[in-house]
């Protein structure tokens, strides 16, 4: 795996580090330093809360290389409650089956590793149902 | 700009052509659209291809293909778009003779995707989104694919069954296609329990690899019509990119780049959906076709798969899609397949398509989506009469 590529991203996949834009307020994630609404500059940090909710879900039967020991595991596009969109895995799914709008919160899992005991571990988001 | 013309098309049948290599593959659809145009030169070469790199070890197309097809000496790059690579390709070509820099041009798409194993070829189709926010997140492309259907049909309340009749219309059509992947029609029962992929995708809603290579011959018009050929004039081209992350989108259900180069396609040809007599769909999936004839006008949001339930897509139908068995039964070789859909619409526009001839078709389009809809390409061909 290429080391400085995920190295790189540790503030967005631990803490969910994203922007502000100082022009018309709106909330950017991932960063991206221009303003997807207004194209203004926009490379004020801002931390999300980590909260959202399921906008679309599906369950992968057959994973790509790297992730095949996890299936069937649950991807999601969920939206933040400030309003990105962010692509993520879902964990700590319970009996209650998986849906759309359903209340989620961010947490910090391991997201793939190199398949064997000294490759890299990828750290990153994940999304869980929020406790009712 | 002067106007510029199809004057010759290649392919080869998609397959698992375990005795061909990726130069072998082009070359074939090269010499097969040298031959149809009656010439032996041509200036220039445009090879549309996503993942030789990778799944070949072979990158610097231009030079490799134009060794081998004897176009040494002779203008040569190679275009990667992902999927749609192959329509860039063909666009590049159009818009190199349109501009009178050149006066005529090959585009061969070509992909060899069986020098690989198939876990490392769902990987690399994924990259075709984004690294970093999508692929890393362990998504396959289907996966995206799934998540964009999954809130249609939540949004729109259509169910999963609605959608087989873009499969069935495009495994019927396959059957008299001698270069598609697949020659057998499926039922309503299979397209139902099919196995399930990454829910609700199943198997038979997702478009099959395959090794394949599509070209052809672009020449200024005026020449075309001095030949002794039915004249197919390339009317309207248009291309639009889109964020790279569907997740990214305003809304992720509108295929905003499809709508604007259709719409330029439109506008360049003077034409309107309502013109359009056949058009070969990106149906990589069921939802991308949806989607794709909702962006360009033959629907109204949410109301694709009403066109498909109505056989409004079969080539006695409204709008015919797939018309020579379109990805899901043709097969999707991703960076050949948009030389695929053209060379179809010319053999449309030449009524040369068998048994599944759209009557009297004179206008044709087709459209080459890229990623989960992050780059597109639509043309517009005409017959000259
Ligand atoms: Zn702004």
């Amino acid at each position: 795996m290429e080391i400085p590529r995920h190295w790189r991203l540790k503030k967005q996949r631990y803490a969910l580090v994203g922007e502000v834009c100082p022009h018309c307020e709106a909330k950017i994630f991932p960063p991206r330093d221009v303003c997807p609404h207004c194209s203004g500059e926009a490379k004020t940090p801002y931390q999300f809360s980590g909260q959202g909710e399921v906008y679309s879900y599906t369950v992968m039967n057959d994973a790509p290389a790297g992730f095949e020991e996890n299936t069937p595991y649950t991807v999601a596009v969920v939206k933040l409650a400030e309003g990105p969109m962010v692509t993520a895995q879902l964990t700590d799914l319970g009996a209650e089956p998986v849906k759309i709008g359903m209340p989620v919160e961010m947490v910090t899992r391991r997201i793939r590793s190199d398949g064997n005991d000294r490759g890299m571990i990828v750290y990153g988001y994940k999304f869980r149902p929020v406790m009712q | 700009m002067r106007p510029v013309a199809v004057i010759g098309i290649g392919q080869v049948k998609i397959d698992e052509h375990w005795d061909l290599s990726l130069k072998e593959l082009a070359g074939n659809a090269v010499f097969a659209a040298m031959q149809d145009a009656g010439r032996a030169r041509v200036d220039s070469l445009f090879v549309g291809n996503m993942m030789s790199g990778s799944a070949n070890r072979q990158q610097h197309l231009g030079s490799y293909i134009a060794d081998w097809v004897g176009l040494r000496m002779h203008e040569a790059i190679r275009i990667e778009a992902a999927c749609s690579s192959g329509a860039a390709a063909f666009r590049s070509a159009v818009m190199a003779v349109a501009s009178g820099q050149l006066d005529s041009a090959l585009a061969v798409g070509v992909e060899k995707m069986t020098d690989s194993p198939i876990a490392e070829i769902t990987t690399e189709l994924a990259t075709a989104a984004d690294a970093d926010y999508e692929s890393d997140m362990g998504t396959s492309f289907v996966a995206l694919n799934a998540l964009v259907m999954q809130r249609y049909i939540y949004e729109y309340g259509w169910k999963h069954a609605d959608f087989a009749n873009f499969s069935i219309n495009a495994h019927a059509n396959g059957v008299y296609n001698p270069f598609a992947r697949f020659n057998s029609p499926i039922t309503l029962d299979a397209f139902e329990k099919a196995h399930v992929v990454a829910d609700p995708i199943n198997i038979l809603d997702a478009s099959p690899v395959g090794d394949g290579a599509a070209a052809a011959v672009i020449v200024p018009l005026e020449e075309a019509r001095s030949l002794n050929h039915t004249c197919i004039r390339v009317a309207g081209s248009g291309a639009a990119t889109d964020t790279i992350a569907i997740h990214n989108r305003s809304n992720p259900l509108w295929l905003k780049a499809a709508e604007l180069s259709s719409k330029q396609a439109y506008n360049q040809a003077g034409l309107s959906p309502v013109e359009i007599d056949l058009f070969e769909a990106h149906d990589a999936f069921t939802i991308m076709a949806t989607l794709s004839l909702e962006a360009c006008g033959f629907a109204e949001p949410g109301q694709g798969p009403r066109l498909a339930i109505e056989n409004q897509i079969i080539p006695a139908g409204r709008i015919p899609i797939s018309t020579r068995g379109g990805l899901k039964a043709r097969g999707h070789p991703v960076g050949a397949t948009g030389m695929y859909q053209i060379v179809e619409v010319v053999q449309q526009l030449r009524h040369e398509a068998g048994e599944t001839q759209v009557p009297d078709a004179r206008v044709g389009m087709a459209q080459n989506i890229g990623g989960s809809g992050s780059n597109i390409i639509t043309h517009i061909l005409v017959r000259e009469d």
